[in-house]
């Protein structure tokens, strides 16, 4: 197998996974709603209504495409496409397992991952800042007062989360640094996912986990940060002038981001496909099959753990008025995560003193 | 402990990401223009016209805004560029500390006390103020 059709398959698996994943999303997040509210929820197609995500689909394709007159045509249309292609290129740099013993993997030092970039943390923030553009453009491009604010609003918003979610980004790089000393690298998430052989970052630097598993929520657009798509106020937000295919594009990127901010706190603070007591069970001698089915088998428990609780909070926290959420994300959390980096800084110059 | 992996990889390793660029964009025209092509298409004057809760839209929407978006535009780009400078900071932090002691870490309290000077600057102005 060449290195080319590897990819390939990777991608192609992954995409499948991830596009499934973001369906079924919508199915949990709809079922989980209902047990909340003790309803039903969807059960009409399929058994348990399993088959609802394919029905929607099929519903928005035949839907009429409407663009409105007053919009500006070009950025109307590329709007949705940005926002997918942001949201189905940013897990590229996340190891899924590490696998020793297939050829293919060798190249990627073992690690099951699309693209091992030694600047993968890097690469990460800079895609999801290019997320911002798709909102934004299709607030502005639709030419309507709800869209404007809408994607005003989600602009201003996700930049400035995005400070707190940086600094608590550099924290995680501190402590792999410390667990590893050596040359750089330590920007390549598998590296990060490695260093927490001894523990998972969420015990060594909780308050950096809550930061930005609170930015993440913000990153995303979902409540109590929804204030973007907040009905009551902007009636559909920046995707209100989107019908048919375009608007579940953006719907597809909403879970999208999900799935991937939940890979993303996996990855950085629970140990990613590390699962407890590896040293014990030995798994470096299960062969390739086992290691993968392990590492796999953990990542997704994880990232389906914590998409759960994208869900759980949005349909239990009210939703943040616009000046608490602005002040949350500039008076509280850019301060805290200043502290917090230098509070890391400091455990790690002691231990990495003592183990000098 | 040593790192249990290849630290440095060449150019190649962003092919993957290239490929996978190129399928997404791939995949988001094609299902853009899906309902274009099986949808049905019945355009009239109303149904294209901007939503304005079902009145006539009142003027452009594209008119001048808060300033606070750009306040907050501005104030981003400042911080998110010290931020920046903590990356290679982090990435060397523990040798730094190994060969000059307390020092590295006292020189990112300095810069971290400096950016807090002028957040505090910024705090006093009323520049992160939302009323």
């Amino acid at each position: 197998m060449t290195a080319v059709s590897y990819t390939l398959i990777l991608i192609g698996a992954a995409l499948f996974v991830l596009l499934t994943g973001a369906a079924y999303s919508v199915y949990l997040e709809r079922k989980v709603s209902a047990l909340i509210q003790q309803r039903v929820g969807p059960n009409r197609v399929g058994p348990f209504g399993l088959l609802q995500p394919l029905a929607d689909v099929i519903k928005l394709i035949l839907k009429e495409d409407i663009v409105p007159t007053s919009a500006d045509k070009l950025v109307h249309f590329l709007a949705p496409i940005i926002s997918v292609t942001i949201a189905l290129i940013t897990f590229a740099v996340i190891p899924f397992a590490r696998v020793e013993g297939i050829g293919m993997t060798e190249a990627t030092n073992g690690f099951l991952v699309i693209a091992d970039v030694n600047i993968g943390v890097l690469y990460i923030l800079a895609i999801a800042s290019v997320a911002v553009y798709g909102v934004t453009l299709a607030g502005w491009s639709s030419n309507s007062k709800y869209a404007l604010l809408g994607g005003l609003r989600a602009s201003a918003q996700m930049i400035s989360y995005e400070l707190a979610m940086g600094l608590a980004v550099v924290s995680v790089i501190l402590l792999t640094n410390a667990t590893y000393g050596g040359e750089g690298g330590f920007l390549r998430p598998g590296a990060i996912v490695e260093a927490q052989r001894g523990a998972w970052n969420l015990f060594v630097n909780p308050l950096g986990f809550l930061i930005f598993v609170v930015c993440a929520f913000a990153e995303a657009n979902r409540a109590p940060f929804d204030l973007v798509e907040a009905e009551q106020e902007l009636v559909g937000g920046f995707h209100t002038e989107y019908s048919s295919m375009k608007f579940a594009l953006f719907f597809v990127a909403e879970y999208l981001h999900v799935i991937v901010a939940s890979m993303l706190i996996t990855t950085l603070f629970v140990g990613g496909y590390l699962g407890p007591f590896e040293g014990m069970l030995g798994v470096q001698d299960w062969g390739w099959g086992g290691q993968l089915a392990w590492g796999l088998g953990w990542f997704l428990a994880k990232t389906v753990f914590f998409v759960f609780v994208f869900v759980w909070v949005r349909w239990t926290l009210p939703r943040f008025k616009y000046n608490q959420l602005m002040d949350i994300g500039w008076k509280k959390f850019l301060p805290l995560a200043l502290a917090n980096l230098m509070l890391v800084a400091a455990g790690t110059a002691i231990y990495a003193t003592l183990t000098a | 402990m040593t790192a249990p992996f290849l630290l440095y990889s060449g150019i190649q390793s962003y092919v993957p990401i290239l490929i996978l660029i190129s399928i997404a964009i791939f995949l988001g025209l094609l299902l853009t223009n899906l309902s274009w092509l099986v949808g049905p298409s019945r355009p009239n004057k109303l149904k294209a016209s901007a939503y304005e809760s079902g009145m006539d839209p009142v003027g452009s929407a594209h008119e001048r805004f808060s300033v606070k978006f750009y306040l907050v535009a501005m104030l981003f780009i400042l911080f998110d560029i010290e931020v920046v400078f903590m990356y290679p900071w982090a990435v060397q932090y523990k040798q730094l500390i190994q060969e000059f002691g307390i020092f590295p870490f006292l020189e990112m309290l300095v810069f971290v006390l400096i950016l807090f000077v002028g957040y505090i600057y910024v705090y006093k102005k009323g520049g992160l103020k939302w009323a």
